[in-house]
């Protein structure tokens, strides 16, 4: 288990980054925090020619407050986020979802940009940033985009960033006073989610409801003035609709039956820390 | 911009343990064979290589990380620090190390050094935890041997909630 | 004053937590090593058609590549017990026969490198079909793993104890199950570790390696490698990161590098990779087992039927199959059954080797046993407890001789029973179940009673064989311990002994033993545990399983301090100018009893024999090393098929509530209660820790681990993201609760405690389950995906 070569690239800037992905495009891989990264280069399950390590990068190291967004930087570890003073007030669903993102000692690596471009299906950052209706920074030597969390994230895996792209930053709303809940279903303590599953009540009293683990990307939906019952009928439709899929841990049956039966516990609890 | 080639080897300088040292290393080298194989300190154990025991947690700059998902060349310059520190010069151990052989807190010890390395970083930001905390720290880290119940009870000693037990006889 | 029975801080603890321990990785290499990576195959089932390795050969740093067809012609198929056409060698010769088995090895001068020539070997494999399931694998059609054998149920064996006939035609009921318990790891943190040399001069072979034993092992290494065993000279090293059975399967690896040494001609260092180990390892045996009991209406148990299908993967290793057989002399378990018929079965299959783990046998028949006993109460409409108390061996009959021939040493079940559940505690358990149900929750009770046997006779696995073999192969039994007790110049005691050290506190135990003995402070024993088999002295029951550190090496350092003990006494008796009755050994003095004033210094009357032989008494030996060997007496299986498979045997009962979580169909153990009666205890905070890490592994064993196969064979399990350890938060609290009943067989009075809870926890959680479902069908590990499937089945 130790990684096939590759050269080492340490940009000082932005601009040197983006110029190294231009080069290299495919064959380079960004290493932020690499606890995914890592493992799977110890795996030999990637193959990149260059590693761009950004996390010296100052400007990337970052939290900035746009007033109705948080934007954090491609450098900025999930425990920083996590002890933001101001996290809880206006990132609360962030608040509630960070402390289900690995341990402690890999948060203390691991950045929160980096997991929104890893991708995978039942991570709660991708989830928390879909729901918040966030946004994901890219820089190249093309310019600027700036996509929405479900323009980029496509499926398992798999995103909209072009290989030149860096991810610089990601923007979750600010969502100060909005009810929010979370919860997760996972095999062990700081284990990927079978099932995870979001709540956001928008200032009309609706929910925004998002779930991951159950298809190849979070899903969300919007769901009127929720009480007990239309939340039940929502979150069924919902569970048929994303269907689910099956691996060692979970059948697709039961996913679909792990989303019926913690959507309602998560929309209600969305909805009473509203009230 | 550091730039180091494929089949490059190139020299890493760091802190250890308060003294500065450096090897040369491919950049594809893991920090926890570059700690132990390159540097000599062996203290640090290497139990998956994939990111999930945390037997090979260390400090860098105060954090714990696990080093097996970390390059040797991304500790260029930083102080890296590992269970080789935390006794004093004479042997003498430090109040989190002592907590652990009162609780038998350890059997093998090979995972042992890990979770010494998070709660050194850990204690440092949040010297008086819930034990809800410490678990959610611990969980971080596997043991084989221990059942984590002694591993508990001395994380609760060295977070101040028991008085030391030093009820076995000296030893 | 004593220091046996007391919690005295462990000596191993200093080094170990300011890491200054020295397990294998961290020795020093010789000049020159070189590092090997194995290429295993990714097949369960195929012919090796042609191994290309030119590509590998030429890339700079890379020393040799090695096959199958090299390792055949220079070593021997390791031998098992069983006489059956089963060949294998430290690779694959011709083919493949689970996914993950050597190939090919490649050495080189770094991991790094051997591991980039690694995947420049091109192998050619021509797949054939792959059996998983050891049921087909007994069907006639089925695949052949080794066809010289023309079968894959390589060995079947009838036993018949008492009339299980007439019980059953007098029985008012019979209840029967089938239970299968599964493929598991307690994969130590430690991964296996070998470094290899090779010396020419007298064609022998000098290796490190975290080997745990038996040292049975050591002739069936020194066999394939064609060398008198002298000629494997085999180092263990101070510290292993855990075992829990799991380090005897080094032993393959120790004859693959050693080979490789040979080959290369340059030292070789091995170091297993988690991938690796999960992959191909080691895994304790899948079991299907069929149980039928025929009962009285009020739940007592006549007699008992067994079919124990056992799966050992693609070759039976020594000493294999050791679990079917391990706890044979006690598979009525706690109960007094006189009638028992029992057929094993072993069968081959595609996937990794099976061997030795913590429980050894024990929880796959304690899954069926206890499991048959809660259908027993479930179907005559009984107490699950009372039916419990009804067949327990009772006290009056110790010690007992079980019906498969165990001899019971000591115990009173029923007490115990009685005090894990008093206090309340049963009561409590009720309670919580009653509220959870009256709200709608589905809550369930479990129990479980094991009896635990510690320190095998080395002669058990020789029931595999019918009478008359075994009369011609000659006895197989017994197990010796051995330790020595020296003392140096200046009177300073160190202390050897033939067990592996993995994290059991052996190195303090031992030194409270010869502390007593010495009249000296642990600080003062120097104990070592290091291994060397060309120098210490070892037999083939050295090293650390199935529990016979207790009752065997601490009873031998027991001897062997008290006879270095007496000795001292007569030195001293001469030198105060006393008879030897009135001397003793006290707080580092050695003194006259009736006029303490008359003493000397424990190092100067200890040290006589090294600076004045002249001075001992007439006739006595020098006092400079005292060697016990103990060996009690354990007889060969008889010609009728009963055998006292152990020496002693604790007793465990286990109690728990849990619940199923309706969010996430997760088992949540609500309480727990476990009562063990190990006899003495010597130091009762390291057999806490033992237990308490057992009951973690049985955690593990009942809700998370397995080793997953598909239909076809591939491996699913191969990263610690998916073969699941618990981590704290998986583990909930235990309340253990201690009896002791001395074991009358050993000057200690102590049994072994440190396999119980895994042989318990499986069977009551799974019986509490199956309380909390109404079901009967319980599979273990109980995942959410199975708990799921169970309550879609029962209509929820
Ligand atoms: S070795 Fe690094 S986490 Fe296991
Ligand atoms: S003490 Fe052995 S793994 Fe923790």
């Amino acid at each position: 288990m130790k990684p096939r070569p590759f050269a080492y690239v340490r940009p000082d800037s932005v601009d040197e980054a983006v110029a190294v992905l231009a080069a290299h495009g495919d064959d380079a891989r960004v290493l932020a925090g690499g606890q995914s990264l890592l493992a799977l280069l110890n795996l030999r399950l990637a193959d990149p020619a260059v590693l761009v390590d950004i996390t010296r990068i100052a400007a990337l190291d970052q939290i900035c407050d746009l007033g109705d967004k948080i934007e954090v930087g491609a450098a900025v570890t999930q425990n920083r986020l996590l002890a933001w003073p101001q996290l809880a007030e206006k990132l609360p669903l962030l608040a509630a979802a960070l402390p289900f993102v690995g341990h402690f000692q890999t948060r203390n690596k691991g950045t929160v940009c980096g997991s929104v471009a890893h991708a995978d299906p039942s991570s709660e950052i991708p989830l928390a940033l879909a729901v918040l209706g966030g946004e994901v920074v890219l820089r190249s030597q093309r310019g600027t985009r700036v996509l929405s969390a479900d323009a980029f994230q496509k499926d398992m895996l798999t995103t909209t960033r072009e290989p030149d792209e860096l991810i610089t930053a990601v923007r979750f709303p600010v969502n100060s006073g909005r009810g929010v809940a979370f919860r997760e279903v996972a095999r062990r303590h700081g284990d990927f989610a079978i099932v995870a599953v979001a709540a956001l009540v928008d200032g009309q009293g609706a929910v925004r409801l998002g779930v991951g683990g159950m298809a190849g990307a979070p899903a969300v939906r919007q769901i009127a003035a929720a009480d007990g019952s239309t939340a039940r009928g929502a979150v069924d439709k919902m569970a048929v609709e994303l269907e689910g899929y099956e691996d060692l841990h979970a059948t697709a049956v039961m996913r679909r039956d792990l989303l019926r039966r913690l959507g309602p516990v998560v929309i209600d609890e969305a909805m009473r820390c509203a009230a | 911009m550091r730039r180091i080639d494929k089949d490059q080897r190139a020299r890493i300088r760091l802190t250890l343990n308060g003294r500065a040292l450096s090897a040369e290393a491919e950049p594809r080298m893991l920090l926890s064979d570059f700690l132990r194989h390159s540097l000599g300190a062996t203290g640090t154990h290497v139990g998956c290589e994939h990111g999930v025991c945390g037997c090979c947690t260390v400090l860098i700059d105060g954090t714990a990380v696990r080093s097996c998902l970390t390059l040797a060349v991304q500790a260029e310059g930083r102080d890296v620090r590992t269970v080789e520190s935390l006794a004093a010069a004479d042997g003498t151990l430090n109040p989190l190390q002592r907590a652990f052989q009162n609780h038998h807190a350890l059997q093998c010890g090979f995972c042992t050094p890990g979770i010494l390395m998070s709660f050194t970083d850990y204690l440092a930001r949040n010297p008086r935890p819930s034990e809800a905390d410490i678990r959610d720290v611990l969980s971080g880290h596997l043991c084989r041997c221990t059942g984590y119940a002694g591993i508990v009870s001395a994380l609760l000693e060295a977070a101040g909630y028991r008085q030391s037990s030093e009820s076995g006889s000296k030893s | 004053m004593s220091f046996v029975g007391t919690p005295v801080r462990r000596k191993e603890d200093p080094a170990l937590l300011s890491g200054r321990g020295r397990y294998a990785d961290d020795l020093p290499t010789p000049a020159g090593t070189l590092h090997a990576q194995i290429i295993r195959s990714p097949h369960p089932h195929a012919e090796i058609v042609h191994i290309d390795a030119v590509a590998a050969l030429a890339k700079d740093g890379v020393w040799t590549v090695i096959t199958g067809e090299d390792i055949r012609k220079m070593s021997d198929p390791f031998l098992v017990v069983l006489k059956a056409p089963v060949h294998q060698w430290s690779l694959a010769v011709g083919r493949v026969r689970y996914v993950g088995e050597p190939v090919a090895l490649v050495v080189a001068e770094s991991r790094y490198l051997a591991e980039d020539a690694a995947e420049l070997v091109n192998i050619e494999y021509r797949p054939l079909e792959a059996v998983v399931d050891p049921q087909a694998a007994c069907a006639a059609t089925a695949p052949l793993l080794h066809t010289e054998a023309k079968t894959n149920e390589i060995s079947v064996r009838k036993f018949s104890y008492g009339d299980t006939k007439s019980a059953f035609e007098r029985a008012d009921a019979r209840v029967a199950l089938t239970v299968e318990f599964p493929r598991l790891s307690f994969t130590p943190m430690e991964c296996y570790v070998v470094v290899a040399q090779y010396n020419a001069a007298d064609d022998g072979y000098d290796v490190l390696a975290n080997f745990q034993g038996p040292f049975s092992t050591h002739p069936v290494m020194a066999r394939a490698l064609r060398v008198p065993g002298p000629r494997l000279r085999l180092r263990i090293p101070p510290d292993s990161g855990g075992s829990f059975g799991i380090k005897l399967s080094v032993f393959p690896y120790i004859v693959l590098m050693a080979l490789a040494a040979r080959i290369a001609g340059r030292p070789v260092k091995w170091v297993e990779d988690r991938a690796e180990h999960l992959v191909a390892a080691s895994s304790g045996p899948n079991r299907i087992t069929g149980i039928e009991a025929a009962v009285t209406k009020d739940g007592r148990i006549l007699g008992l039927r067994l079919d124990q299908l056992e799966d050992y993967g693609a070759f039976l290793r020594a000493p294999m199959p050791g679990p079917l057989y391990r706890m044979h002399g006690a598979i009525t378990g706690a109960y007094d059954i006189a009638n028992v018929d029992a057929v094993n079965r072993v069968v081959l299959t595609n996937k990794m080797p099976a061997s030795l783990i913590r429980g050894f046998g024990g929880p796959q028949l304690y899954m069926a046993l206890e499991r048959l006993v809660q259908c027993i109460a479930v179907e005559l409409g009984l107490d699950h407890l009372d039916v419990i108390r009804r067949n327990l061996v009772p006290a009056a009959k110790m010690p007992y001789r079980a019906a498969a021939g165990s001899l019971y040493d000591s115990g009173d079940y029923p007490r115990a029973v009685a005090t894990a559940i008093g206090h309340g505690r049963l009561d409590d358990l009720k309670r919580r179940r009653d509220v959870a149900r009256a709200a709608g929750r589905k809550y369930g009770i479990g129990f479980a009673a094991v009896v635990e046997p510690a320190m095998s006779n080395m002669g058990y696995l020789s029931t595999l064989l019918t009478a008359d073999v075994r009369e011609k192969a000659g006895p197989k039994n017994g197990a010796i311990s051995m330790v020595t007790v020296n003392i140096d110049p200046l009177g300073a005691v160190s202390v050897t002994a033939d067990s592996t050290m993995q994290g059991q506190g052996h190195e303090t135990v031992l030194a409270q033993i010869v502390a007593d003995q010495l009249g000296l402070q642990p600080d003062d024993i120097n104990v070592v545990l290091e291994m060397d088999t060309a120098k210490d002295q070892w037999s083939i029951a050295a090293g650390t399983y199935s529990c016979r550190f207790t009752p065997g090496t601490a009873v031998a350092a027991h001897i062997a301090a008290s006879r270095m003990a007496d000795k001292l006494k007569d030195i001293g008796a001469k030198q105060l100018n006393v008879l030897p009755g009135d001397v003793e050994l006290v707080a580092g003095k050695i003194r006259s009893r009736s006029n303490p004033d008359n003493a000397a210094p424990f190092g100067r009357v200890a040290g006589t024999s090294h600076w004045s032989p002249v001075m001992l008494p007439e006739g006595m030996a020098p006092a400079l090393s005292e060697t016990a060997q103990w060996a009690p007496e354990l007889e060969p299986p008889s010609s009728d098929d009963r055998i006292n498979t152990s020496l002693t045997y604790g007793f465990v009962f286990d109690m728990c509530g849990i619940e199923i979580d309706m969010l996430t169909y997760q088992v949540r153990v609500d309480r727990y209660v476990s009562m063990h009666d190990a006899g003495r205890i010597l130091n009762p905070m390291i057999a806490e820790g033992q237990m308490r890490g057992a009951f973690a592994q049985g955690i593990a064993a009942a809700l998370y681990e397995e080793y997953a196969y598909n239909d076809e064979g591939a491996f699913l399990t191969g990263t610690f993201a998916d073969y699941l350890v618990p981590t704290v938060s998986e583990i909930p609290p235990v309340e253990m609760l201690h009896q002791e009943t001395p074991s009358p067989l050993t000057p200690l009075g102590a049994k072994g405690l440190a396999e119980g809870n895994c042989m318990s926890v499986p069977a009551c959680i799974a019986n509490a389950i199956a309380d909390a479902l109404g079901v009967k069908d319980v599979q273990v590990p109980a995942t959410p995906r199975r708990i799921h499937a169970l309550m879609e089945g029962s209509g929820r």
